[in-house]
């Protein structure tokens, strides 16, 4: 038995009214809310985030290698795989590859990973622009969704992959140049036309593959950038409506990339064992993917749900929105900017700086972040152990606001934190409103993008606050 | 094996300070060649009389050649120094040890920076190479943590304490404006400190030490030379200096109350000087008030008063030109702005002035019976600092 062994997501703290478009430009906007990527994220950081909550959930099976997808790399040709690579410390000999560029690469990466293989981390993420007051701005999303892919003999399958179908077509509905700074589409109808007989091809074949019948789809999830083209022509499909599973788009916006795993890995995290669920993506063509629950999904428990992270966040206005996509330029602190971290330096203390791996004096049980060869109490020489700190829980010692200092969205609010088990180091504190900080507020390390300088993203941890029941 | 300084070994003959301001007209050189003058002045010898130099100097330059060239200083020795903010206080301790080792017969340690060509507000580091994961945190930052902690952990109101340190701002502008080197002379009260803009935590920019070009230096002599080049020169009675591990940022028992290597400093300098009873000793200091917090939490670490009862004692006026123990009456880092590599000689400056009765009638401090005098100059961050203390005197014994 092949499938699904976990899952994992990302979705930003932050969420867009779609009525402030409208509030702001006259126009534009829509009903319900998107979500945000933080300025400090991208999509190599939210699918390190989505990675690392896969991995949170079965961490007892060994991933044996690790595919990214996004149509929104944050570098070209460097991999972008090998940075969630590092962040989930795995060995040297997991492959890691990306597969860029289109949105069907999600999809792709995902259906190669269920036909065959080894036990594989398949990671989308994307995030989505547009100008302002467009349909892509309102109607996309950011996020990411990472799915645990591989036999039985790896872990407990939790949905068993059962047959799908995949159609391709080449038609010009959506495209973007490289560097193109928006995408661009045809006229809405004839997108909506020409994926029409793909959508019911690729149905018809997925369920014929696994002997289905439409009355044995207890659910069907869809993901398509286009949207008249899912809504209008699903109803052709002949599957009862109640079936059709939340597609995100209210709460979330299209992912992109991402988006067939992220509202597959919902569907699943929401099923009960036994029920046989589809995914149908949209992008050049269309792909159905079928899976059937297995009785270990009773007792799997995801690390960070869609449920829970749909149910928190917090609202950016839409000028902050703006900056952050660079839509709108806003004065910086007069300030140098960052300079550009060494590769060299950087590759010496991969660990540290990807991993978040400190070290513990053997001697007397000291912490030291970042690690250190001597301790600072008895001043041993290399006589350390590492000490992983990413899944560590922290509480706030003491912080402060610094409005001087330059950032890309100032002010910058920076906290000594006090690990549970041993640990103390000064990070900033993101996906934070100044004023909510307060001694004593319970914290969590999360991968993120500092600053880009000399176009090298420097990554690194912050802390983000632990929020209701996690804290 | 001990820390055993070199008290009564070495005499101050000559101290000059420029100026603190916003050099628009004035370069590095300039700045050098002004200081170096009214030092060589102040100690009524020339140039050729020095044997050694020692420059320090943060970011401004490099190399002893930064100080030769100017001055054109042939064939003598220039050590070039730099230890963050304590800079100008650690060329002058390194100077003071060679001519107590017997090596050199006169000595003089300058201090310059050139900050406002920098074309940034504040004060910025020299970029190293590394793996991007330091924190780059203003210092305004790092030292605003200082007050909610200090609040926290004696039950007090924030507010209080804002307060209490917004009076500190309050006397040393009072006393810088009565100083014609200093940048900012202009008297402002804790109550429109407290109203300003925050910038860094609870700290407007009032409670920061500004930002100024400037230059100081500091000739020195054996002491059993000194009366051949000065009346009434200074000994030096104690020079300690500590670097620490980080260990703030590192050891959760640390508390942002108090700056330890400030307090091992102050502790090893008393030692060497044969201090017991500071309050009771020292009759004037100068210290680091790079931010408001630190001038508080100062006043512990240097056993002017008790932990906990700073504020109450900045509040009782203990550290006014007429208080018990006057503190940075030359209106400190927060008059003068802060030249990194001139600031901890600025305060040897005043020291001089005011131990030898030189100080302007309208910050001339109360006679307090005391003959000591004390600089105190870090640099760095709360947990993660060096810093220096000087203990100056009078009298020989």
């Amino acid at each position: 038995m092949r499938g699904i062994i976990a899952t994992g997501t990302h979705l930003p703290h932050r969420r867009l009214d779609r009525a402030a478009v409208a509030a702001f430009f006259g126009k534009g906007g829509g009903t319900g809310t998107r979500t945000v990527a933080s300025y400090d994220e991208d999509t190599t950081t939210m699918g390190a985030e989505a990675a690392r909550a896969a991995v949170a959930s079965t961490p007892d099976v060994d991933v044996a290698a690790l595919w990214f997808a996004t149509a929104s790399p944050a570098y070209l040709e460097k991999t972008n795989a090998s940075a969630i690579h590092a962040t989930l410390r795995l060995d040297a000999s997991v492959p890691a590859f990306d597969f860029g560029g289109a949105h069907r690469s999600g999809t792709g990466a995902m259906r190669t990973a269920l036909v065959a293989g080894p036990t594989t981390l398949v990671v989308a993420s994307d995030a989505r622009d547009g100008l302002a007051t467009s349909a892509d701005e309102s109607h996309g999303g950011d996020g990411a969704a990472a799915l645990l892919i591989g036999d039985d003999t790896a872990g407990p399958v939790i949905a068993e992959f059962i047959g799908g179908a995949s159609v391709t077509d080449e038609f010009l509905e959506r495209w973007r140049i490289p560097g193109g700074e928006r995408s661009r589409t045809w006229e809405e109808r004839f997108g909506e036309v020409a994926y029409a007989p793909l959508m019911s091809q690729a149905w018809t074949a997925a369920l014929a593959d696994a002997g289905l019948a439409i009355e044995d789809i207890d659910g069907l999830v869809v993901a398509g950038t286009h949207r008249r083209a899912v809504i209008r022509n699903l109803r052709s499909l002949g599957i009862d409506p109640d079936r059709i599973g939340d597609d995100l788009s209210s709460t979330v916006g299209n992912t992109g990339a991402a988006h067939p795993l992220l509202v597959l890995a919902a569907a699943v995290e929401s099923a009960v064992p036994d029920q046989t669920i589809a995914v149908m993506a949209l992008a050049d063509g269309v792909d159905v993917l079928l899976f059937r629950t297995t009785e270990a999904i009773a007792s799997y428990t995801p690390a960070r749900s869609v449920a829970s992270q749909l149910a928190s966040g917090a609202p950016v206005e839409y000028a902050t929105f703006l900056s952050w996509r660079g839509m709108v330029a806003v004065e910086p602190p007069n300030r140098p900017l960052p300079n550009r971290p060494s590769a060299a330096a950087a590759h010496r203390r991969d660990d540290w700086k990807f991993g978040f791996v400190g070290s513990r004096d053997r001697g007397s049980g000291m912490v030291h972040l970042p690690p250190a060869r001597v301790s600072e109490k008895g001043g041993a020489v290399d006589d350390m152990d590492d000490m992983p700190m990413a899944d560590a829980r922290g509480t706030v010692a003491s912080f402060t606001v610094d409005r001087l200092v330059y950032s890309p969205s100032p002010p910058v609010v920076f906290a000594v934190v006090d690990f549970d088990g041993g640990g103390r180091v000064p990070l900033e504190v993101t996906d934070v409103d100044a004023d909510e900080v307060e001694v004593g507020m319970r914290v969590e390390p999360t991968f993120r993008r500092l600053f880009t300088a000399d176009e090298i993203h420097n990554y690194f941890w912050k802390v983000r606050p632990l929020r209701g029941a996690d804290r | 094996m001990g820390s055993h300084g070199i008290k009564d070994q070495v005499a101050i003959i000559g101290v000059g300070c420029v100026p603190f301001t916003e050099h628009w007209e004035k370069s590095l050189d300039d700045l050098i060649i002004d200081g170096a003058q009214a030092t060589y002045a102040s100690a009524g010898i020339g140039q050729d009389d020095v044997d050694a130099f020692w420059f320090g100097t943060s970011q401004s330059a490099a190399s002893g050649l930064a100080m030769g060239g100017p001055l054109k200083i042939h064939g003598k020795p220039i050590s070039r120094v730099e230890n963050y903010c304590a800079t100008g206080s650690e060329a002058m301790r390194q100077a003071a040890y060679a001519v107590a080792s017997g090596a050199y017969d006169v000595v003089m340690a300058l201090g310059a920076e050139k900050v406002k060509d920098g074309g940034y507000q504040g004060l910025n580091a020299f970029p190293i190479p590394t793996d991007g994961t330091q924190r780059t945190l203003t210092a305004a930052a790092m030292f605003a943590m200082i007050l909610p902690a200090y609040a926290e952990k004696y039950d007090l109101d924030v507010d209080e304490i804002r307060y209490a340190v917004a009076k500190i701002a309050e006397k040393n502008h009072h006393n810088g404006a009565r100083n014609p080197l200093a940048q900012f002379r202009r008297e402002t009260s804790a109550e429109q400190i407290c109203q300003m803009a925050a910038v860094a935590g609870r700290l407007s920019v009032f409670d920061c030490a500004g930002v100024a070009d400037g230059a100081a230096g500091v000739i020195m002599c054996r002491a059993e030379d000194a009366h051949r080049y000065c009346d009434n020169p200074l000994y030096i009675k104690a020079l300690s200096f500590v670097a620490g591990t980080g260990a703030g940022s590192l050891d959760p028992d640390y508390d942002y109350t108090t700056l330890s290597e400030c307090k091992w400093s102050a502790d090893d300098a008393y030692a060497q000087a044969g201090v017991t009873d500071p309050r009771n000793e020292i009759a004037v200091a100068e210290v680091h008030d790079c931010f408001t917090p630190t001038e508080l939490v100062l006043m512990e670490d240097l056993g002017f008063s008790d932990p906990g009862e700073a504020w109450r004692d900045v509040l009782n006026g203990d550290f006014d030109l007429d208080g018990r123990l006057p503190v940075n009456t030359d209106g400190g880092l927060k008059s003068f702005g802060h030249p990194v590599g001139a600031s901890g000689l600025r305060m040897l400056y005043e020291i001089w002035l005011q131990l030898r009765g030189q100080a302007p009638a309208d910050r001339t401090m109360a006679d307090n019976g005391r003959s000591l005098g004390l600089t105190h100059n870090l640099g760095g961050y709360p947990g993660e600092m060096v810093s220096f203390v000087g203990i100056y005197g009078t009298e020989l014994g």
